[in-house]
């Protein structure tokens, strides 16, 4: 119960501060859609063409939203050592992974789906009559980016070269999830979609493994 | 006059040794702190004192050598409030939401009462609605004293906790940590120099490349200790 209340505060704190500054989520939607806009310009794509490339494209827009958003999420405690302090209150150092996973989730998630209405218009794509799937698909594969991507953070934040650490983990890390995620999207934008369940079951297990190895060895990753 | 803490607790490194590549933070360091002392800690830049405290508060991994607190119930972790340079609060936050934000983290009875009192305590009252960013030194420094003591903490650990006050807020600080000390904390702190804060000190240490080189609980010591003129 401890480590849900500690990941609850802290979760409410991550938001409090983001919606604060909007430090994140104003860069990171906008730097988003002029991907998006590029991508569009430079294909010029037809409806098939956005079946075939659209989810692609559109998974790595994603994954760079989250290089541009995941970065700062352990560096911001580092400005006033509020590390120090979060490890000193927690009774359970996995909270603070927790909340930090579910914030990006939460920020990551926002960026998508501001994001949808954009891309569909700009790709000739319709989600409409698989908008559960989409938003199931969205969500699991938030989940995977922030599990990898905040441990990477946490990692990265104490190293030197910390702003080149990040993204050259991250992608090699995280290529399983974005191939499954990208194959399960492009079944959704089919003339005749349908859900891939053992794609979905993969991103699903691909979470929770993850997950798992953050809750056994997190703690050491905060240590200095 | 700052809440006693619930039992304070002493402090006990053994051999303890942290390296930072070739370099010796602390070196085979063994020193017991009683429960209740308020040890003031002495040495030049690099010689190892913010190390010994974050390693004190489990911050920090030892390399070698064993830590333990004594005195304190054997089946719960120790409360450690840490005051260091940096203030560990949030700037993005209010004094008011920062302190309660820790609160609930620490599973503080009654945070919404505690809170206010402590804000009264260090004088921020009128301004508990302002963001921490908003602030002067001394008054991050008055934020960062009150998230140590919200847990009412059974070991309090300063790190140079007077770097850049005024000499208002400098005579603020001496003044409450000399009330926690008579409240029974133990404290170990860090120091630069000889100052009024040093003078509250039951005992000092000087620290020279991670070893202690002189420890005295004699007052009459601790101006060598803080000059730096003992072998």
């Amino acid at each position: 119960m401890a480590l849900l209340s500690n990941a609850a505060a802290l979760l409410g704190k991550e938001v409090r501060t983001e919606f604060r500054s909007r430090e994140l989520l104003g860069t990171t939607i906008v730097f988003v859609l002029i991907v998006v806009v590029v991508f569009s310009f430079t294909f010029d794509p037809t409806t098939a063409e956005s079946r075939r490339f659209g989810p692609g494209l559109l998974w790595m827009a994603f994954l760079f939203a989250a290089s541009l958003m995941l970065q700062p999420c352990f560096l911001r405690e580092q400005v006033n050592d509020t590390l120090s302090a979060l490890r000193l209150a927690v009774q359970d150092p996995f909270a603070i992974f927790l909340a930090k996973i579910a914030a990006n989730t939460l920020f990551l998630l926002l960026t998508e789906l501001l994001m949808l209405p954009v891309f569909a218009a700009l790709f000739n794509a319709s989600f409409a009559t698989q908008l559960p799937a989409i938003l199931l698909t969205f969500f699991l594969g938030s989940v995977g980016i922030s599990v990898v991507g905040t441990a990477l953070a946490a990692i990265s934040a104490q190293a030197r070269m910390r702003e080149l650490l990040l993204p050259l983990l991250l992608l090699p890390l995280l290529t399983p999830i974005l191939v499954v995620s990208t194959e399960v999207t492009i079944r959704l934008m089919q003339p005749e979609p349908y859900v891939e369940w053992k794609g979905i079951g993969l991103m699903a297990g691909f979470d929770a493994v993850f997950l798992t190895v953050l809750w056994l060895f997190g703690e050491y990753l905060l240590e200095e | 006059m700052p809440a006693p803490p619930e039992r304070s607790i002493g402090l006990q490194f053994d051999q303890v040794e942290k390296r930072y590549g070739a370099v010796y933070a602390l070196r085979n360091l063994t020193l017991k702190v009683a429960a209740g002392e308020c040890v003031a800690i002495a040495g030049r830049n690099g010689s190892g004192k913010t190390t010994l405290l974050r390693v004190a508060a489990k911050l920090v991994r030892a390399g070698r050598g064993t830590i333990s607190y004594t005195g304190g119930a054997s089946n719960c972790r120790p409360t450690i409030g840490f005051v260091a340079h940096a203030t560990m609060v949030y700037d993005e936050l209010t004094a008011e939401e920062n302190l309660l934000f820790f609160a609930k983290l620490q599973n503080v009875e009654n945070p919404t009462k505690r809170v206010a009192g402590l804000l009264g305590e260090v004088g921020l009252e009128d301004r508990k609605d302002s963001l921490v960013r908003t602030f002067s030194r001394g008054m991050r420094q008055r934020v960062a004293i009150a998230r140590a003591l919200l847990a009412q903490p059974s070991l309090l650990l300063f790190d140079e906790p007077g770097t850049g006050l005024d000499a208002e807020s400098g005579a603020w600080l001496t003044g409450h940590i000399g009330k926690l000390r008579d409240s029974g904390c133990t404290i170990v702190m860090s120091l630069h120099g000889e100052s009024e804060t040093a003078r509250l000190a039951t005992r000092a240490i000087r620290l020279e490349a991670g070893s202690v080189i002189a420890d005295t609980r004699h007052g009459a010591m601790f101006q060598a200790i803080f000059a730096g003129a003992v072998n």
